[in-house]
């Protein structure tokens, strides 16, 4: 059957396009996409079953079944709560995605520069996020501020640890190259470090966004009205645990598509990363 | 003298000598040739002529004296590895010399099309540098050394990568380009037949520190195609030339 659209083209008189990498790879997409599906819904009857098996009550290890259940009966407030929660990832991402590429250009660009920030950068990382989310809030107050300093805070460091590391990686032989052609540090910059840097900044991009979920949950739990964070406060405050796996739920879903939308968007800015590492 | 370098000597931070007294002259359009064992210092050479590095000692001059504000950019160079960019096209890394002289993007693009046929890549102007061969590769890298529009080109071994076959293709293919130009080219190779083949004149090399052991004029007649390796006086040219590079290597392996 899967020959026949191909037959009919060439009937057509139509040109046989070469298949794409990812279809030719051993079994293709099934080969992808069935182990860890099998291995998911073979966790979920292990979870069903023990909740069977053990008795335990509802309040304490939902099953997977009433987890559904929650799903379906909050996908109201879920969806509004999602949209909340993903404007914040998205514009706190977009923030740390500008300063963390401007701040590995500036730790790049000089010694002394590189010198005097890049210890600094390290010390961010050892400030906990969650205690120090409520005195943001103090000093923004409770609109999305917080939320997208959080959030960048958290997720700049990947993007921009990685991108210095790109920036660095540059052929010195092609920099040579370039200045005999003239290049100045711009033109450097733009021709063979950005480029060369771009397959490690996403990288560094793919980390910072499973990181921007966490990130806004804390940030709402530092202050909040809506929100998927907040709606664990609250499901959590009624002890509605199967809510609260429905929520974590949702915030997987917004993980692994931001994850997926990194590596789509990757995929077409860097299309010769992926020949060499075939 | 288009290209001259007077005593030029280079010592490294790390106290590796690499050159030691090093004289060369180009007349305008002249082809000349630099043989040396690996490690002979060739490639600091033309690093030193680019003005990507400082000599220690020496000068170099370009139509006769020092050029004003510096070697940097005043002379082409194609580094031995073809350096391709990977994000760009092969029209848009032929193109790079023009556009970094300030040529706008599009007329840039223009001017690289224009030679596509010539440098034997037409039909390939649009792909990456992963999709090309060997041979088109160091074409495309040779295009770009050629549109920067300098006056002298240092070639750094550009045909050491390919197989034996393609490698004559792409010596007679240069002496076309290079007889219809008239720049003034500074090859550097390790293959004696190729400098012969090649060139108007051919210094020898020794190594560590490098130094010029012997210049030979080749006084063949141009325009030359590949049949001329199998005259006499080809085999007597290539048998001067390889005498004191022998000489070295069973100093090398005496020493060793």
């Amino acid at each position: 059957m899967s020959t026949t659209p191909t037959r009919l083209a060439l009937a057509l008189g139509g040109r046989l396009e070469p298949r794409p990498r990812a279809v030719r790879r051993r079994g293709g997409v099934a080969w992808r996409v069935l182990p860890p599906l099998v291995f998911g819904v073979a966790l979920l009857l292990v979870w069903q079953a023990y909740v069977a098996v053990s008795g335990v009550r509802e309040g304490i290890v939902p099953s997977p079944v009433e987890v559904a259940h929650a799903l379906l009966r909050d996908r109201g407030v879920l969806l509004s709560s999602a949209g909340t929660t993903l404007s914040e990832i998205l514009l706190g991402y977009g923030v740390a995605v500008l300063v963390g590429v401007a701040l590995a250009v500036a730790v790049s660009s000089s010694r002394v520069i590189g010198r005097a920030i890049y210890p600094w950068l390290v010390v961010s990382q050892m400030v906990p996020i969650p205690a120090i989310a409520p005195v943001v809030v103090l000093w923004t107050g409770f609109d999305i501020r917080p939320k997208l300093i959080v959030i960048a805070l958290v997720t700049f460091f990947p993007i921009t640890v990685n991108a210095i590391d790109g920036l660095r990686a540059t052929d010195p032989e092609l920099v040579g190259l370039l200045r005999t052609l003239g290049a100045g540090r711009r033109d450097i910059l733009r021709i063979a470090r950005l480029p060369s840097a771009l397959p490690y900044v996403f990288s560094g991009l793919r980390v910072a966004a499973a990181f921007a979920v966490l990130g806004a949950v804390f940030a709402e739990w530092a202050g909040a009205s809506s929100g998927l964070g907040y709606l664990i406060l609250t499901y959590n405050s009624q002890a509605l645990t199967a809510d609260v796996f429905a929520v974590v739920v949702v915030l997987a879903v917004i993980g692994v598509a931001m994850f997926a939308a990194v590596g789509i968007i990757e995929r077409v800015t860097v299309p010769w990363w992926q020949l060499d590492a075939e | 003298m288009k290209l001259a370098a007077v005593g030029l000597a280079k010592r490294f931070a790390d106290g590796v000598e690499a050159l030691a007294d090093v004289s060369i002259e180009l007349a305008p359009g002249e082809f000349v040739s630099i043989v040396g064992p690996s490690g002979c210092g060739k490639s600091t050479l033309l690093a030193v002529l680019a003005g990507l590095i400082e000599p220690t000692a020496g000068e170099v001059l370009l139509d006769g004296a020092p050029p004003a504000g510096g070697l940097l950019g005043r002379i082409g160079l194609m580094p031995q590895r073809d350096l391709l960019m990977e994000w760009r096209t092969t029209v848009a890394n032929a193109a790079l010399g023009l556009e970094l002289a300030g040529v706008g993007r599009l007329q840039a693009r223009e001017r690289a099309l224009a030679e596509m046929g010539r440098f034997g890549l037409s039909g390939f102007e649009n792909r990456r540098p992963s999709a090309l061969s060997g041979g088109m590769r160091q074409r495309t890298a040779l295009l770009r050394t050629f549109l920067a529009g300098r006056d002298v080109l240092l070639l750094d071994e550009p045909f050491a990568a390919l197989d034996a076959l393609t490698r004559e293709a792409m010596r007679e293919w240069l002496l076309g380009v290079w007889e219809s130009d008239r720049k003034t080219i500074l090859f550097v190779t390790h293959d004696v037949e190729e400098a012969v083949f090649l060139s108007d004149r051919v210094y020898v090399m020794s190594a560590r520190p490098g130094t010029i052991r012997t210049a030979i004029d080749v006084g063949l007649p141009r325009p030359r195609a590949l049949e001329v390796s199998a005259t006499p006086a080809f085999a007597e040219l290539k048998e001067r030339l390889l005498a004191p590079l022998r000489e070295d290597a069973r100093a090398a392996l005496g020493a060793a």
